[in-house]
């Protein structure tokens, strides 16, 4: 069949190409796609849930009042908008966890790819996984009737009220160590060894070649681990609810309670909170707010990654 | 010459011994790890031991209760975790795993849409679960109208883990290396044949191991759940798609809320449960991972 049709196609007019298109192709192909285009509709999904109320909302609460005071309260009456309190909150959570963070995560991700062997990376890897997969939950409650009871013995001075922004912010810490180490593995595993093998030939010992030469060659595929953990923290929920508290004093000091975004989102949304209320609609206020706050530091991460692998590449 | 003739004994490139700063970093870098280690440990400790008189059958066999915390148990959220969790393997893994075959083997990274999904996929990935479960407030139940039930939890985790599953999926397919396909493109075999008959199959292990992981993520995720009337104490199982739930992490939560001492032991029991379901998955996917990981 196949040599028959070779002699009777003179070569000129011989094409690769089908001359019938194969229709099924062209169907899989846009089933596919369509496939990859529910990920568009969920952040068109995202935006569209969020705008309408948020639209409303300022319409009663003035953007003056939403900015410019440091009373919150939308669920007392009279209620008082002044978002401060509970960006502050999730600020201070955030920076106590990333001092837990980044030291431990980055400390794990040297060893891991500059100094382990690899039977070491079979123990040391799973124990980051199951770290990353602990529901936050677990976490919360750990923190809260673990946590905070054990450093309040030991550290009495300190004041700690039964839910407080330190251990919180301690649990969040660890929650996100596993997104910095093993994002930072990732990009220190991506230095050529060459770079490597020249700081050896230049003499300089291990801990100079890891900390001089390859951290700074993946510095940032490192920032963007640290940002995209930063953006993690910021809008953790379970364990700030658990063990932080909904109470929106505006304070700084971390032995406080304290209600970030995400919590009291939490709270305002597993509330009895009656639709279209302007309590309702102040969720949807904050959801837009945190969602912009992640937003952005999600996309400078993922441009930050973009950039470092075109270096190596 | 001077140099050619000088003895070999006092030519020394390696220092002599290590410095003690060397030592002290790797203590260092290993301390770190082994803090994750002890904390894991005295985590799991002390749950165990703070849950240890409740881990019997009470335990899945009884529903909540307010009134008598000391016989309640948590079997409503063990069935609406099963539903819940069923329902997201049938909606997100199909679709993501179609995407991430879409991503990886026909779109063209010169197209600015092809590019727009892939950052959006990123950001996806990223957004906290809070906001996915405003997601499922605002659009699943309200604006749909498919209210507080079951269908609108496994949609809203659904849309929550796909980007975990497609990520998972692309790493695994992107690892079947352009050989097998460039072999079965030159027999003859159209691009979908290829992508079904060489390419799924050789990176099966690969996205069964990500997508175990996505749904265990899935499985202990709580806060979007908080959005979806799901935080107060249900007392039945799920009869269908459509009826209301509860689920296990959700009501550790509603737990530990609650000010009397039996509630934190039964929160730490079943906390145990959780955390067992989720070795049982993450073992069986490093398992899988261990055993089918193919090197090329």
């Amino acid at each position: 069949m196949s040599a028959q049709h070779r002699t009777t196609v003179s070569g000129a007019s011989r094409s690769l190409a089908r001359s019938r298109p194969r229709y099924g192709e062209y169907v899989v192909k846009a089933v596919l796609m369509l496939a990859a285009l529910v990920s568009i509709a969920t952040t068109i999904g995202i935006v569209a849930a969020l705008l309408e109320p948020t639209i409303e909302f300022f319409g009663e609460v003035s953007l003056g009042e939403f900015f410019g005071s440091t009373t919150w309260g939308p669920l007392f009456s009279p209620p008082a908008f002044g978002v401060w309190p509970i960006i502050v909150a999730t600020v201070e959570i955030t920076l106590i966890a990333v001092v837990v963070a980044v030291p431990l995560g980055l400390a794990a991700a040297i060893y891991l790819s500059e100094y382990a062997s690899v039977r070491t990376r079979k123990i040391f890897k799973p124990v980051l996984e199951v770290l990353a997969g602990v529901p936050t939950v677990v976490f919360g409650f750990f923190a809260l009737t673990f946590v905070t009871p054990v450093l309040r013995d030991v550290f009495p001075f300190l004041d700690l009220e039964a839910k407080n922004a330190l251990s919180a912010g301690l649990l969040v810490g660890v929650m996100i160590v596993p997104i910095v180490a093993s994002l930072s593995e990732d990009s220190m595993a991506a230095v050529p060894n060459g770079l490597r093998e020249g700081s050896y030939a230049l003499g300089a010992s291990k801990m100079l070649t890891s900390v001089r030469v390859v951290v700074p060659a993946a510095f940032s595929g490192i920032v963007a681990a640290i940002i995209l953990a930063v953006s993690r923290a910021a809008g953790e929920t379970m364990i700030v609810a658990i063990a932080g508290g909904f109470k929106s004093v505006f304070t700084l000091y971390p032995g406080n309670e304290m209600a970030t975004m995400a919590a009291f989102i939490a709270q305002a949304g597993s509330g009895d909170a009656s639709v279209g209320s302007v309590a309702y609609k102040t969720i949807f206020a904050v959801g837009s707010l945190l969602f912009i706050m992640t937003f952005a530091m999600n996309y400078l991460s993922a441009r930050m990654v973009q950039k470092y692998r075109e270096v190596y590449d | 010459m001077a140099i050619l003739s000088t003895p070999r004994s006092t030519v020394q490139l390696a220092s002599k011994g290590r410095p003690l700063k060397e030592h002290l970093f790797r203590i260092a870098l290993l301390a770190s790890l082994a803090i994750a280690i002890v904390f894991l440990t005295m985590l799991v400790v002390y749950v165990v031991e703070e849950g240890w008189p409740r881990l019997d059958a009470r335990l899945w066999e009884n529903q909540p209760s307010i009134r008598r915390p000391e016989n309640a148990g948590i079997q409503s959220g063990i069935f609406g975790t099963l539903w819940i969790i069923g329902l997201t393997a049938l909606m997100a893994l199909p679709t993501g795993i179609l995407a991430a075959i879409y991503l990886e083997e026909y779109a063209d990274k010169t197209k600015w849409y092809n590019r727009l999904i892939e950052l959006n996929i990123s950001n996806l990935a990223a957004v906290p679960s809070i906001v996915y479960g405003i997601l499922g407030l605002g659009m699943i139940a309200r604006w749909m109208q498919f209210g507080f039930t079951v269908m609108t939890g496994a949609m809203t985790i659904s849309l929550l883990v796909l980007p975990i599953v497609i990520i998972s999926a692309r790493e695994a397919i992107r690892a079947v290396p352009a050989s097998i396909r460039e072999g079965s493109l030159a027999l003859g075999a159209t691009q979908w044949q290829t992508i079904y008959r060489q390419v799924l199959p050789a990176s099966i292990p690969g996205i069964a191991t990500g997508s175990i992981l996505a749904l265990s993520r899935a499985i202990g995720e709580a806060a979007p759940f908080l959005m979806l009337g799901a935080a107060t104490l249900v007392r039945f199982n799920p009869e269908g798609v459509w009826s209301n739930f509860s689920v296990l992490p959700l009501q550790i939560y509603n737990f530990i809320t609650r000010p009397q001492e039996e509630f934190a032991v039964l929160a730490a029991a079943a906390i145990v449960i959780l955390l067992a379901i989720l070795l049982l998955m993450n073992s069986v996917a490093i398992w899988l991972r261990n055993r089918y990981q193919k090197r090329w």
